[in-house]
């Protein structure tokens, strides 16, 4: 069994605890940004094709 | 691309590291030898162990793709591997964090799980690469689900070798010399499912993504708008 101790031991190692979790949520937050990018500019491009398409059809008629 | 499973599974992931990181900070015991450094390990090992398992689900799906052609598991294997190694830089960083703070050094070449971990990483580092250097889309499929099956037959094999070693030196969080007690054993069970979970999503939004681009491009070709 893993020994526990009830408070925290003399030596802190809080900095380094909050390096780890910082640097994990901040590598997906980085990933999120850029698909955020990425779906931004695949939304644009939908608008310009269906912009495009009602033009030609437009054209057509 | 918004489907109300992505929201879902978005919503999960992100109630399940709410009840994770409250756990890991609130009910979770202090343990006596690492200190408060071992709450890193309710990050460290959920992220090393899903991204291992993607590394392995990503080979299973190449299987898939080898056995019916459908270029839809080539593609499901594709994004399982390259999530699993953006987790993988995470893992890397945090073991890192961890060694400076537990051991004194940023990394220890001697310590057989760090290196196998290091290797398995570099092995998949050159999937995109050679996947890449293939243009005709059908010889790049069959060409990365053949590395990805070998890579992901590696990984198992790997995990053994380094569990068989003589080294005692990384600690064991699951194992029969060291039992977690209760507490410490659901907090580590939660933050695994939490981590899964966000896997699940992040490989949801990204195959989403890629799909919708490709339709994207596909009817832009379909309506001469290229």
């Amino acid at each position: 069994m893993i020994p526990l101790a009830s408070t925290l031991p003399e030596q802190s190692n809080d900095g380094y605890v909050a390096a780890a979790y910082i640097v994990f949520f901040a590598l997906i937050l980085i990933y999120v940004t850029i698909m955020s990018i990425r779906l931004a500019r695949v939304e644009r491009k939908v608008r310009e094709l269906n912009a495009e398409e009602r033009e030609k059809e437009r054209e057509a008629v | 691309m918004r489907s109300p499973s992505l929201r879902a599974l978005s919503i999960a992931t992100v109630v399940a590291f709410c009840v994770a990181l409250s756990l890991v900070f609130f009910y979770a015991p202090i343990e006596a030898e690492e200190g408060f450094l071992q709450k890193i390990f309710y990050l460290h090992v959920p992220l090393a162990i899903v991204t291992l398992s993607g590394f392995v689900i990503g080979g299973l799906m190449a299987i898939a793709h080898l056995r019916t052609r459908d270029q839809r598991w080539d593609l499901r294997s594709y994004v399982t591997i390259h999530m699993s190694l953006i987790l993988g830089v995470a893992v890397l960083i945090t073991g890192s964090i961890w060694a400076r703070a537990s051991w004194g050094h940023w990394w220890v070449w001697n310590e057989p799980t760090l290196v196998s971990f290091l290797i398995i990483f570099l092995l998949y580092a050159t999937y995109q690469p050679l996947r890449f250097a293939i243009e005709d889309p059908e010889r790049q499929g069959r060409y990365a689900s053949v590395f990805a099956i070998t890579a992901g037959a590696f990984v198992p094999l790997n995990f053994m070798a380094v569990r068989l070693s003589a080294s005692f030196v990384h600690p064991r969080v699951l194992g029969s010399s060291s039992n977690l007690p209760g507490p410490m054993m659901l907090t580590f069970v939660v933050s695994l499912l939490a981590m899964a979970l966000l896997f699940a999503t992040l490989c949801t939004y990204e195959l989403a993504a890629k799909r919708t681009r490709i339709l994207l491009k596909a009817r832009s070709r379909i309506l001469g708008f290229q």
